[in-house]
């Protein structure tokens, strides 16, 4: 049904609210007399705020400019279609178990926005808050384990210490085994944790985004800055000019070479990161699992598919492509964590490319241009996060400045060595 | 599994192989005083290329370092370079 109401696009541009009764009411005309979800438009000479990409962040950027500071003269220029780069590509892990307070304060606040967000966007992003289990395999695991629990419920979010006795009898199908190579002896659980539909996300910020007046231009991508009087004045484009009083890039992966058009460079190096998904199989999961020793994450969707990746690629890379020894730790961490996925056949398997820090912690606020602001660096998690990395990034461009919860993740952290360690603290992420 | 070429031990698979930075950065001197942004700079920007890449990479098997051109984007290697003593053709 969706890919019919986006395909359809000379149809009447006013956004049907969906729900039950409007199922029931377009059963009647046999389904015809759906709308698009969002209008196909050509783009203005000029704007508010221009958002490069059209990805999770970006779109949810122009949603909260136009909804929560009344800035409608907002476009959001997208190279190829909306959603298509790692928003598309991710496997939906939702939380906020981080070790810093600066991070938890930034993902909770997420996770409190996806809470509400089906109804706020009228869009099921599907939601589940199945819980997340951080697997520890050693006595020294388990010690990590509980200072984590501790530093997560001082910041205020929910965590809780689990033994091996209760998480066997959660999660029944891993791998408890003592001649396991990692054996299980219980982790950090986190129960508002959980995943959601990735593409729902795009499309319900898009949809919402359109119907409070931003126009999406997909097909567009920026080739270039204005620059003029050392500010930017707005980008080029393969549909030419178009120019704007602010411009954010939210670029994810390919922040680097539009940094380097605007004349700076990033603390960034961009990888793959390569995701799987099995045949569907009969439900044997109901929640989020990750084993930094195996190195391997796996949650089941609601089709059946069991859902998996891992670290990312060893090499700098922007072929969207993975390579096969990541391939291999990945899907040999899976049957060695939970033995009967090695029955299943692979349905799937493909890679985005994602922009790390250094400290694996993103980068949001103004670049060394006037004018130019980023929401970048977030690296194998930015799913989770985009609701808040939205509502900070429209705050910063309405506000001219920093809302508490974005000021640490400014780029400045690294000229102040102020960096917010998660690579080490949470280890591989997602 | 790619192949990377060791300037000193020939073709090794990738996983040999540890990338260490991008090529071309020179440590400020540290007897004199340096502002924060010229060391964050050293430590921490890069360029990043799409395409191209100039970069330092080690050897793990056999601990030398050396320079390898990539391309980032189809991941051919373009160049390697010794980058001390003789090297294996
Ligand atoms: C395999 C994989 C698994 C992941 N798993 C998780 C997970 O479980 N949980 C989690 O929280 N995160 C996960 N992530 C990370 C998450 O997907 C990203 O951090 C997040 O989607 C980034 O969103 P974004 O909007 O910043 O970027 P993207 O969704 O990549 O959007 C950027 C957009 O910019 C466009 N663009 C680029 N250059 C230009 C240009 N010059 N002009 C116009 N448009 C341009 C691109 O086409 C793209 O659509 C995963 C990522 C991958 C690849
Ligand atoms: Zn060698």
């Amino acid at each position: 049904m969706y890919t019919y109401v986006h395909n359809k696009q000379e149809a009447d541009p006013m956004t049907l609210p969906y729900s039950a009764w409007q199922i029931a009411k377009q059963s009647l005309t046999n389904h015809k007399n759906w709308t698009p979800a969002w209008r196909t438009k050509q783009p203005k000479k000029h704007y508010d705020v221009i958002v490069i990409g059209a990805g999770g962040h970006g779109l949810a950027t122009a949603y909260y400019l136009a909804t929560q500071h009344n800035i409608k003269h907002v476009a959001v220029l997208e190279k190829n279609w909306l959603g298509g780069g790692n928003t598309g590509r991710n496997t939906t892990a939702i939380r906020s178990n981080y070790f810093y307070p600066e991070s938890v304060a930034l993902y909770d606040l997420s996770v409190r926005l996806y809470e509400n967000l089906s109804a706020e966007l009228n869009y099921n992003v599907m939601f589940s808050q199945r819980g997340m289990l951080v697997m520890a395999h050693s006595e020294a695991e388990m010690e990590m384990a509980s200072r984590m629990t501790n530093a997560m419920q001082i910041n205020g979010t929910d965590a809780e210490l689990w033994g091996r006795k209760k998480t066997a009898k959660r999660i029944p199908v891993l791998n408890y085994s003592d001649t396991a190579r990692y054996p299980i002896h219980g982790g950090v659980w986190q129960s508002r944790a959980g995943t959601g539909r990735h593409d729902a996300v795009a499309w319900g910020y898009a949809r919402a985004a359109d119907k409070a007046g931003v126009d999406i231009i997909q097909n567009c991508e920026v080739t270039d800055f204005i620059v003029e009087g050392g500010r930017c004045q707005g980008v080029n484009t393969q549909l030419g000019e178009i120019r704007g009083e602010q411009t954010a890039m939210v670029v994810a992966g390919h922040s680097s070479p539009l940094a380097s058009l605007a004349g700076f460079s990033l603390p960034l190096h961009s990888y793959a990161l390569q995701a799987f998904v099995t045949e569907p199989i009969k439900p044997v999961l109901d929640t989020v699992v990750f084993s930094p020793s195996y190195g391997t994450y796996v949650s089941q969707s609601d089709k059946g598919g069991l859902v998996f990746g891992g670290a990312l690629d060893r090499v700098p890379s922007y072929g969207q492509k993975g390579n096969l020894p990541m391939q291999e730790q990945v899907i040999t961490g899976l049957i060695e964590m939970m033995p009967i996925a090695q029955r299943a056949k692979l349905l799937r398997h493909w890679a985005g490319i994602v922009d790390v820090t250094p400290d694996s912690s993103p980068l949001i606020g103004g670049t060394p241009l006037p004018g130019l602001a980023l929401n970048c660096g977030w690296g194998t998690g930015g799913f989770k996060a985009i609701p808040a990395g939205g509502f900070l990034t429209a705050h910063y461009l309405a506000k001219g400045g920093h809302h508490e919860i974005s000021k640490p993740f400014d780029l400045s952290r690294f000229e102040r060595g102020e960096l917010i360690d998660e690579g080490a603290a949470s280890g591989i992420a997602h | 599994m790619q192949q990377f070429p060791c300037p000193y031990c020939g073709l090794r698979n990738e996983t040999e192989f540890h990338f260490a930075a991008e090529s071309g950065k020179t440590r400020p001197d540290t007897n004199t005083p340096i502002d924060d942004k010229h060391w964050s700079d050293y430590l921490y920007q890069n360029y990043n290329p799409k395409g191209t890449s100039k970069e330092v990479w080690m050897h793990l098997a056999c601990r030398e370092v050396f320079l390898m051109t990539r391309d980032t984007v189809n991941m051919d290697v373009l160049e390697v370079q010794a980058l001390r003593g003789e090297h294996h053709d």
